[in-house]
């Protein structure tokens, strides 16, 4: 009996001090999903998730105490990467997908005030003081900073007309929404 | 000659009787021609004219752009009227640029460039240059630009130049009449394209559905040793490209590669005629036969109509459409939906039809029994069952893993299957929507690079101040230090 | 004038349809089910009957609380088909209530369970049959020697009322063995399966079906014809049926050769049983086998091969449910793992080499 408990006892001491100490040994220092998170979101930290910027938003995620569906920039795409990653369902359906966008400067309002220039993460405005901005639209990722900053409300967000080129089939069953 | 057997495939009702003995018959002039500056794929035309201008027949309205792209002509001689954004024939709907040319009726021809009187002796390049300038595209629906394909020779080894006369596709008979009636255009255009293309042989491969097109073409082929003229078995889709390459030569070309990795070129029958009337007269595209048909169609015709002609002219034409359920460019099996009756004819219509209930044979999808009818069936070895389910549950990459993107949408699987679950419809979206996903990725990359290429600078910036900062107040310090040692 | 473009092509269609179908593959087991029912005479008629009613009302029960619509119940005859399949590989005097257990256990779980039609990844008849083979195996192999309708000896109308709807009539006077059942039995006391089978009827017997067993199983000519008409119709292919009766016959026929006493012959196991019945009409749910026509070579394969172990060494006489079972288990990897090659691939799915490339 006694012999019973005590090869037991010892037996159970044994075993939690190889766990206890593997558990030490084996420990993952940081938690890496917040980088991988962070490295698929757009990173220009234009915070209309609502967060300061991606690291912050991509920490959130990681502790899984917001929606995966905030990032505007970066669209259906982003969307289905991030559910990928933390293995949850991409529930797209109740997103409201605004659409693709892109800033548009008029002319008109401009008074190349540079502070657009100054506020754009991505490069995507060019001009110089007093003269008129321009946006590359190809390199906007429709972060709206610029728009935000404006003070003339020369910037305005415009949807990218859709192509024939670039249009592709409903899945079935779904209708098309133009 | 040795044929080789293909995969799959349906025999679909091939419903050709409608047309195949209407001689090919030209459309009146219609009042307006709506020319869109895109009827090819690659980049669109830029517009070479201004609202307004009087043009001459084969004058150039929109010019070719870039390395793949085609330019337009005027189909006949006219004014100006607009150039403008008009419906597109694509089930999109979506508007285009589109020139609107209003025919004076003198149908004058513009100056042309000169008709070579011997194409096997001149260099290959002017013979692309002379195509690419004609605006040939192809014609079986593809509307690839042609010259781009002709200029395959510079890159690869070709043995041989496959004209498809397949024509599989249910309805169709333009290629068929087309061949019938000027089988020595088609002949000739296609012996220039083999010179262009640096290939010793010609083989022309026909359905063995349309025996008076075999008989035409072989007689206008006996002249030269190195034209075939070759029966291929009624086996839809036997004119897909890379399906005709293999039962003509019984070669299997590689998934991503071009028939030409395997010295095979294919190109349409009514590309042929086109070609011939571009070198030897000098004529860039202007019109093209289309088979209307379709058991909605009061008469159905093959017509030689103008390019930009409206289809709800073509269907007056034919005494009009009654009871129609679907209005399709192309055939029954891979042709669009057309959004509109106003769309004009471009250089890829091949066929408009009006097809009845009846005749579409349309029934709400069941669920699948898993007969496996499809994946018996289907033209490119694919599990079309499993790629469905796999898309209908989200999980595209699955679909991708299992081969979607190898799907050539050639309809078998939609055909055969009897739940009518809309397969092909299923794969389309999914193609469709991978592609849009990879752009959108490819657009965050960059995105994603520029906003680290302007953080880097700004950090530098940062740097750089700092940097001078300390230096400045180093050197403050130096002074002070060397003042008070002085 | 705009057009509502909702769906992509192809806009035309074959003119094969569920319905139309399930419809030829009932056709198709149509002549060897009257031919039994006649055999076995009014018993058989009623039990048939009362499967086929136990079945389609499950069905109903079932469309009913999926918020289906009952007016689609009978529309697809894939629930006929379970029906007439469980109905056949009943005995053909078996009582009124193992068939409709039968018929419960076969639409109500197999299939409706998983999902309905399509969905179910066992036979349901298979289900429904092994279910009530292991729960009443006295009903299960009461066995009747053949008493053709309105022959010397055939129960009359009330007597085949009482012995199919009658409370616990008993068929020890007159039940026989059927012949995998004597062989195993006679095995089990010591007998040589060489001299067992001589007590059997004659191989034509056999053949024609003159024997007690499965209502079902036992007209192979009958069977063979309607297989033949559905691979004609290009219902199903020769892949299961070959495949299965094929590795059926050679596992019989090398082992027979190898030890007689032990083994019965690869023609016995052919005709035998509902090895005709399970090749052209069971192994072949499209359900509940692989898609693809490799697929399909390695189902029937080990279909037949499971058949054969079962009859050979296992508990059981009659081993086609069991086998047909197992294999539909294996069914999804079989799935995965036998795909056609895509044109233009390797097998593994590169695409393929180039001439010259090495």
């Amino acid at each position: 009996m006694l012999l019973d408990v005590g090869s037991l006892a010892v037996m159970g001491v044994t075993l939690g001090a190889v766990l206890g100490t593997a558990a030490k040994l084996l420990a993952v220092p940081t938690n890496p999903l917040e980088d991988e998170l962070q490295a698929l979101l757009p990173g220009s930290q234009c915070g209309q998730c609502g967060f300061v910027g991606c690291s912050q938003y991509a920490a959130a995620l990681a502790k899984g105490d917001t929606p995966i569906t905030l990032c505007a920039p970066g669209g259906k795409g982003t969307i289905e990467a991030l559910a990928k990653k933390l293995g949850v369902h991409a529930d797209t359906d109740g997103h409201e997908e605004k659409g693709p966008e892109v800033a548009f400067i008029i002319e008109d309002l401009c008074i190349g005030c540079l502070r657009c220039i100054g506020e754009c993460g991505s490069d995507a405005i060019v001009g110089a003081p007093k003269q008129l901005h321009t946006v590359i639209s190809d390199a906007c990722h429709a972060c709206g900073k610029c728009f935000k900053i404006c003070p003339t409300e020369a910037i305005e967000m415009r949807p990218i007309p859709q192509t024939i080129a670039a249009w592709h089939w409903n899945k079935p069953g779904e209708h098309a929404s133009h | 000659m040795k044929l080789f057997p293909i995969m799959g495939g349906i025999h679909p009702d091939y419903r050709k009787e409608l047309t195949s003995e209407k001689a090919i018959v030209t459309l009146p002039m219609p009042a307006t021609l709506y020319i869109p500056l895109q009827q090819h794929m690659g980049a669109a035309a830029s517009t070479a004219v201004e609202a307004g201008m009087l043009v001459k027949k084969g004058q150039m309205l929109g010019r070719g752009e870039g390395a793949v792209s085609a330019p337009v002509h005027a189909p006949t001689s006219g004014r100006i009227v607009a150039i403008t954004e008009v419906t597109a024939p694509h089930p999109s709907g979506l508007p285009q640029m589109t020139i609107l040319l209003e025919p004076d009726g003198k149908d004058e021809w513009a100056e042309l460039p000169a008709p070579m009187a011997d194409p096997f002796t001149t260099l290959p390049q002017q013979i692309r240059d002379r195509v690419a300038a004609s605006g040939i595209v192809g014609m079986g629906g593809a509307t690839f630009p042609s010259a781009v394909k002709l200029g395959l020779g510079n890159q690869y080894k070709l043995e041989i130049l496959l004209l498809n006369g397949a024509e599989c596709e249910p309805y169709l008979t333009c290629d068929d009449r087309v061949m019938r009636e000027y089988p020595d255009q088609v002949v000739d255009g296609a012996r220039i394209m083999a010179h262009a293309l640096g290939a010793p042989k010609v083989i022309i491969a026909i359905e063995t559905n349309k025996p008076q097109a075999i008989e035409a073409m072989s007689k206008a082929a006996a002249a030269f040793d190195n034209v075939t003229v070759v029966g291929v078995p009624v086996q839809y889709p036997m004119g897909a490209e890379r399906h005709l390459t293999q039962a003509v030569t019984g070669r299997e070309t590689p998934a991503r590669k071009l028939t030409a990795d395997v010295g095979v070129v294919v190109h349409n029958v009514a590309t042929a005629r086109a070609v011939h009337n571009a070198v030897r007269f000098g004529r860039p595209l202007l019109s093209r036969v289309v088979t209307v048909s379709g058991g909605a169609i009061a008469e159905p015709k093959n017509i030689e109509v103008p390019l930009g002609t409206p289809v709800s002219v073509l269907l007056a034409f034919c005494g009009g459409a009654t009871n129609a359920k679907r209005y399709i460019s192309g055939g029954p099996m891979m042709g669009q939906p057309l959004p509109s009756l106003d769309v004009p004819v471009v250089k890829g219509t091949s066929g408009i039809l009006a097809l009845t209930k009846a005749e579409t044979k349309e029934s709400a999808s069941r669920p699948c029994i898993r007969c496996g009818s499809c994946v018996t069936y289907c033209p490119c070895g694919l599990v079309p069952v499993e790629m469905a389910a796999f898309i209908r549950n989200d999980k595209l990459d699955e679909a991708a893993k299992i081969g979607v993107q190898d799907c050539v949408s050639c309809g078998s699987c939609s055909y055969i299957c009897p739940s009518h679950i809309p397969l092909v419809h299923y794969f389309n979206y999914a193609k469709g929507r991978i592609a849009a996903l990879d752009r959108e990725r490819r657009k965050n990359e960059q995105t994603k690079a520029l906003v680290e290429a302007h953080n880097a600078r700004l950090e530098r910036q940062a740097q750089a101040k700092r940097e001078a900062a300390a230096r400045a107040k180093a050197q403050k310090e130096n002074s002070d230090e060397s003042r008070a040692n002085a | 004038m705009s057009i509502v473009v909702d769906k992509s092509g192809p806009f035309t269609h074959g003119s094969n349809n569920v319905q139309r179908t399930m419809f030829t593959v009932l056709a198709a087991l149509a002549p060897a089910t009257m031919f039994n029912l006649w055999l076995f005479g009014w018993p058989a008629i009623f039990l048939f009957l009362v499967t086929m009613a136990a079945c389609a009302a499950c069905e109903a029960v079932c469309i009913h609380l999926g918020g289906g619509s009952i007016d689609d119940v009978l529309s697809d005859g894939s629930v006929l088909i379970t029906g007439w399949l469980l109905a056949l590989s009943l005995p053909p005097w078996a009582p009124w209530w193992v068939a409709v257990v039968a018929s419960a256990f076969a639409v109500g779980l197999a299939k409706h369970a998983f999902g309905g039609l399509g969905q179910n990844v066992f036979n349901p008849a298979m289900v429904g049959r092994v279910v009530v083979l292991v729960s009443f195996p006295v009903q299960m192999t009461a066995f009747v020697p053949t008493k053709p309708l309105f022959s010397a000896g055939a129960p009359g109308f009330a007597e085949s009322l009482h012995i199919t709807f009658g409370k616990a009539v008993s068929l020890d006077g007159i039940s026989a063995a059927s012949q995998l059942g004597f062989i195993k039995t006679e095995m089990a006391r010591g007998v040589p399966v060489n001299q067992s089978m001589d007590q059997l009827p004659a191989l034509g017997d056999l053949l024609l079906g003159f024997h007690p067993g499965s209502m079902g199983e036992t007209a192979v000519p009958l069977i063979l014809a309607g297989g033949l008409f559905l691979m004609w119709r290009k219902i199903i292919s020769w892949h299961v049926p070959l495949a299965m009766l094929g590795t059926l016959f050679i596992m019989g026929a090398v082992f027979n050769a190898v030890d007689p006493g032990r083994h019965a012959s690869g023609l016995f196991h052919l005709i035998s049983g509902a090895s005709f019945l399970g090749a052209f009409f069971i192994a072949t749910d499209y359900v509940t086998s692989p898609v693809s026509k490799s697929g399909q070579l390695a189902f029937g394969v080990g279909v037949g091969l499971l058949t054969w172990i079962i009859r050979t060494y296992a508990g059981y006489p009659e081993g086609v449910a069991f086998a047909v079972l197992l294999m539909n288990a294996l069914t999804p990897i079989l799935d995965q793992h036998f795909r056609p090659r895509v044109f233009g691939r390797t097998r593994k799915g590169a695409p393929l080499p180039l001439r010259g490339d090495k």
